[in-house]
């Protein structure tokens, strides 16, 4: 038996224990203990040991059978904006909190249907708004990492899907959910040394995943390497006919057609990315992957989005107006928190629940997206964004004509430390720059590991491809990965 | 000719301006975007959706029935049907609401520019017929049911109809009187129930109208006008107009100005009254629904969708006149769907149609309103009735007759012919029989055959009377004529 | 276009969010820099561009018209829906009283 099972990413995991090598109860286990003792980092908002454990002793009993399943053995770790039936949901609410589902998300049932377990579900930004998992209802996430300048400052696992970051890179899951609308996949995957990938609008079904941004939302896969995340996502993928926007697509064979030799390959550079100011370790990062993917055998071109500086308003328009309208059932009536103060009409009971069950951030948004949406500002606002959106999409169908996969930072800049931008929501935004682009156009999109910045940290470098090509950004993440050579893991101190 | 309708005020005569917006509950098995079931009158939160309580995570999928029955009624009405279309989301708090918005089409409909036709009625104060714009038909989500007496502090909420597909009919400001506005929901109802899209059943609310109402000087500026919601039936209809243009007159020429509001009819009081209190903060926020892609529709489902169109009202309407069916007896047969296809399937039995549509809307209608039935369960089927108007129309019976045995067939169940063979009901040509009673006739009557012959000639019907009788009303009325008129020579 | 705390106690209002007077006062500079910066779109010259409306190319899909096909989006789950209610009755969510 191996010495620390929860070393072993997806693909070791699924592999050894096919091979009999251990047992799939054992790896539960070892996850489970990870887990429990890693209450400092707060990643988890409900553990769910059990759903390990009799997932791991089916798959055992499938080896014995013969009838393993893609995932079987496999932990994993559910972003708690999937609702799972008989398991409390709360998209990190106060709202939310004690909500049991009585069904299941499409890409969660998926994954069990895949023989994968439920280690827990996963903190995340109240609502999957925020990109530092600091606007929990149940409390902040810390990263593993440390910077090495002697200070024990918590940093920001990034956001939404800080929990699913968190867990990762600490070992306590090899692999888990995440959503991703403006960069929630992504970002925090570079902020802890980790993979992550946002698929194509449509690739995954949003049924059963607390809505966000509707025109946004895209479930993805974060794990500790590409393979991971090609095989993670071929089991989370899928058309789903209870969504209007499932894509009517096979799911493709990702993880069978990895393949870094990118001959024949053109890679293109936004010049609208690079910043000015920016952090320099972040523009060496950069450079370095462009060699990387040159090495690999890719043509490199310098290309052009000129609307790249709109995406974020644009972005913050558009995301905000969904928001505004998507969490307007949440109104104390049929399910969740009911403020009644004393002798309280019915509206004073929305006002009340709606004021004591958001978060400020949340508010914070549905404010701004109501604003946006009445009357007299719908088409200032609104129609506006929508069309600049067009731009932007157009933008990179544009691009797309003389390269194959864009090639940039995942964001700005390494992660900073808890407490530093929550003052400042605007400063907070800026750090999804380089993600919310991509986001808008619908597009695929990776984050991997590629570098350590001065004070030790992870920055992660994103690949974004054409739509349905995640196969194209997935081999070019093999690529950087296989040539970055990152290995470097937090230290536990939890 | 305009409509002469005009309320009497103190400064003069003011002209009535209606609209009206028809909601048309579609006939589809499942709501609009889910799978739960539409029947009326289920237990409550039965047939609830996990999408229909809107919990967290759930999404709508259009179903394509409802919308195959809107683009239906749009092209009953000659309407235009918009290829590309889009849900947009109308964002409002109640607790019959559980999505915070309802799913409607405000910026794109399904359905644009149409119209109706409604047909000239003297006595009710329509001099001739008269076109009534439809502006457009969306589809839309309806919304649950609040309940408010079964607790002292509470309200109950029925989520059953919430995301029941409804059609909203949006006419022009074309209708000038009540009686206007009582021809037009009459129409569509009609309409709508050809075409199968509505069951236009308004006491279980499956259709209902938002009254627009506004008053002018005739020729002026169109008023400012109230809305009067959820209005769920004919007469209401009318009578909310009514009493609403008076209250408009009265409130102006007393120097104050009607508002636009919403406004709710209590028909127990037969009066409209302010829901101004829901009126502070309307500001719905229509956006175009980000779960929902546009709707596109291609020439394929447009033509099944026309293909499967009934003939309408007014082409049937039409196809009877042009066979000599009076005016009269052509309207009361095409008001309902079931009369007009119970008439034309005894059409189609040979049936001659001035003498059937008599029958139909004499006899038929006269036994079904005794019996309380509707041709939904009529007692007797069209090739009943075509063997029945058979035997009148070769002389095999007489209209007399007709009427025993359709008396008779109503009692049994049996066949016209079979009646009329048992009973011997046959009328009679036997010339030496007939000749046998009239001789007797005139030997009984002696007096009026002299008054006959002195140039009395109305008595020759007493004549035709008696000997029928005689006759047992067996006699071919034809022949007893000839053979009278030669008897009194 | 900066927003006084009137403003943003209408729009709570409408987004039925209680606010207190010292939440409104803080949200009026949050979302004025929020607002002031998103207006740098107004700059962008959108002559001729259609409003975004499906980001990938994709066809609305409708579905049959079949009662409870799937259960997940179907009726007949009274107990499912009711399970979190705050104040179930009989079947039915309670809220207060609404005075029509």
């Amino acid at each position: 038996m191996m010495t620390d099972l929860t070393n072993l990413t997806v693909a070791q995991i699924r592999d050894g224990h096919r091979a009999g090598d251990f047992s799939a109860v054992e790896v539960a286990e070892a996850f489970n203990a990870n887990v429990a003792g890693a209450k400092a980092l707060n990643a988890f908002i409900v553990e769910t040991p059990d759903h390990a454990i009799a997932a791991a002793k089916a798959a055992d009993a499938d080896r014995a059978a013969g009838t393993l399943k893609p995932l079987s053995g496999v932990p994993i770790g559910m972003k708690d904006l999937f609702c799972t039936n008989g398991v409390q949901t709360t998209a990190a609410s106060h709202m939310l909190e004690g909500f049991v589902p009585r069904y299941e998300s499409t890409v969660s049932q998926k994954l069990w249907d895949a023989g994968a377990g439920m280690l827990g579900k996963l903190n995340l930004d109240q609502f999957a708004m925020g990109s530092s998992n600091e606007t929990s209802y149940f409390g902040n996430v810390i990263s593993p990492w440390r910077r090495k300048d002697g200070g024990n400052a918590a940093l920001a696992p990034g956001g939404s899907s800080g929990g699913s970051s968190s867990a990762i890179a600490a070992r306590l899951c090899p692999a888990a959910t995440g959503t991703d609308t403006g960069g929630s996949i992504r970002q925090p995957a570079a902020f802890t040394g980790i993979s992550g990938i946002k698929p194509t609008y449509g690739r995954c079904s949003r049924w059963g995943i607390v809505a966000f941004a509707s025109s946004l939302d895209q479930a993805g896969p974060m794990a500790r390497d590409v393979r991971d995340c090609a095989i993670m996502l071929e089991n989370m993928a899928g058309f789903d006919p209870k969504d209007a926007t499932s894509l009517n697509l096979p799911v493709p064979n990702w993880e069978a057609a990895l393949s870094s030799d990118l001959k024949g390959k053109t890679v293109g550079i936004p010049k609208e990315y690079r910043l000015d100011g920016i952090d320099p370790d972040i523009d060496a990062m950069w450079d370095a992957g462009i060699a990387m993917l040159k090495d690999a055998g890719a043509n490199v071109v310098e290309i052009s989005l000129p609307h790249t500086k709109y995406a974020l308003p644009a972005y913050y328009i558009i995301a905000p107006a969904e928001a505004s309208s998507n969490l307007a059932r949440y109104d104390g009536v049929r399910y969740g928190l009911r403020d009644l103060p004393q002798g309280a009409g019915l509206q004073d009971m929305y006002a009340a629940t709606r004021a004591d069950g958001f978060g400020p951030e949340v508010k914070r948004r549905i404010m701004i997206g109501t604003y946006v949406l009445s009357a007299g500002f719908y088409d200032a606002y609104y129609t506006q964004a929508q069309k600049v959106r067009t731009l932007i999409a157009r933008d990179f169908e544009q691009a797309f004509a003389s390269c194959d996969v864009i090639l940039a930072p995942t964001a700005p800049s390494a992660a900073f430390g808890l407490g530093e931008k929550m003052a400042d929501p605007l400063a907070m935004y800026l750090n999804d720059v380089f993600a919310v682009p991509a986001s808008l156009a619908g597009l695929p999109a990776m984050s991997v590991p590629a570098a350590l910045n001065r004070e030790g940290l992870p920055l992660g470098l994103q690949i974004i491809g054409k739509a349905f090509d995640e196969q194209g950004v997935l081999n070019a993440g093999l690529a950087i990965e296989e040539r970055a050579g990152f290995t470097a893991r937090a230290e536990k101190w939890w | 000719m305009m409509s002469d309708y005009r309320v009497q005020g103190e400064t003069g005569e003011w002209e009535v301006v209606i609209g009206l917006e028809v909601h048309a509950q579609v006939t589809s098995n499942a709501k609009l975007f889910s799978g739960a079931a539409t029947a009326f009158g289920a237990e409550p939160n039965t047939q609830v959706s996990l999408v229909d309580a809107a919990m967290p995570g759930m999404l709508p999928v259009p179903n394509r029935e409802c919308i195959r029955q809107a683009v239906r009624t749009g092209m009953a009405i000659d309407a235009q049907i918009n290829k590309w279309s889009r849900f947009d989301r109308k964002n409002y708090f109640y607790a019959d609401l559980p999505q915070g918005y309802q799913i409607s089409q405000l910026y794109h409909p399904l359905v644009g520019e149409g119209s109706l036709m409604i047909e000239a009625d003297e006595k009710a104060g329509i001099p001739e017929a008269k076109r009534i714009g439809i502006e457009r038909i969306h589809v839309e989500q309806d919304a649950g049911k609040l309940m408010h007496d079964q607790h002292p502090t509470m309200s109950y909420v029925d989520l059953n109809r919430s995301g029941v597909a409804l059609m909203e009919i949006v006419s022009r400001p074309d209708m000038r009187s009540p009686a206007e506005a009582g021809a037009y929901v009459r129409k569509l109802r009609s309409i709508l129930r050809y075409v199968g899209s509505c069951d236009g059943n308004m006491e279980e609310g499956s259709m209902r109208a938002d009254v627009n109402v506004s008053v002018r000087k005739p020729g002026k500026e169109f008023g400012t006008r109230t809305e009067t919601k959820n209005v769920n039936s004919v007469r209401f209809v009318m009578a909310v107009i009514e009493g609403e243009a008076k209250r408009q007159v009265a409130l102006i020429e007393s120097g104050g100005t009607v508002v636009q509001e919403t406004r709710l009819y209590d028909p127990d009081r037969n009066e409209t009254r302010s829901m101004r209190s829901k009126e502070d903060a309307h500001d719905y926020r229509y956006f175009p629904d980000p779960d929902l892609l546009p709707l596109e529709l291609d020439d394929a489902f447009l033509a099944e969708c026309r293909e499967s169109l009934p003939e309408l009202p007014d082409a049937k309407r039409a196809r009877y006149l042009a066979a000599g069916i009076s005016a009269y007896n052509a309207d009361v047969l095409t008001a309902e769907v079931e009369s007009a296809l119970w008439f034309d399937a005894l059409l189609e039995t040979g049936a001659k149609p001035v003498a059937a549509a008599n029958w139909v809307t004499s006899e038929l209608f006269g036994a079904l309103n005794r019996l309380g039935k509707s041709f939904a369960d009529c007692p007797v089927t069209p090739a009943q009735a075509g063997e029945l108007l058979g035997l009148v129309a070769d002389g095999t019976i007489s209209g007399t007759i007709a009427k025993q045995v359709f008396e008779k067939m109503l009692e049994s169940g049996d066949g016209a012919a079979a009646i009329v063979e048992r009973e011997g009901l046959k009328q009679t040509s036997d010339t030496g029989a007939i000749e046998a009673e009239i001789a007797k006739v005139l030997a009984a009557n002696a007096d009026k055959v002299e008054q006959y012959k002195a140039g009395k000639e109305a008595l020759f019907g007493f004549f035709v009377g008696q000997t029928m009788k005689a006759m047992q009303g067996r006699a071919n009325p034809q022949v007893v004529n000839e053979l009278l008129k030669k008897a009194l020579g | 276009m900066a927003i006084d705390q009137a403003t943003v106690r209408k729009i709570a209002s409408l987004a039925r969010i209680a606010i207190s007077d010292a939440e409104a006062a803080a949200m009026e500079g949050e979302l004025n820099g929020i607002l002031g910066w998103v207006e740098q779109l107004g700059e962008v010259d959108v002559t001729g561009v259609e409003p975004m409306t499906a980001v990938i190319p994709n066809r609305l899909r409708l579905r049959e018209d079949v009662v409870d096909a799937d259960p997940l989006t179907g009726g007949n789950r009274r107990d499912d829906i009711l399970a979190n209610a705050p104040a179930p009755q009989h079947g039915f969510f309670g809220v207060p009283k609404v005075i029509e």
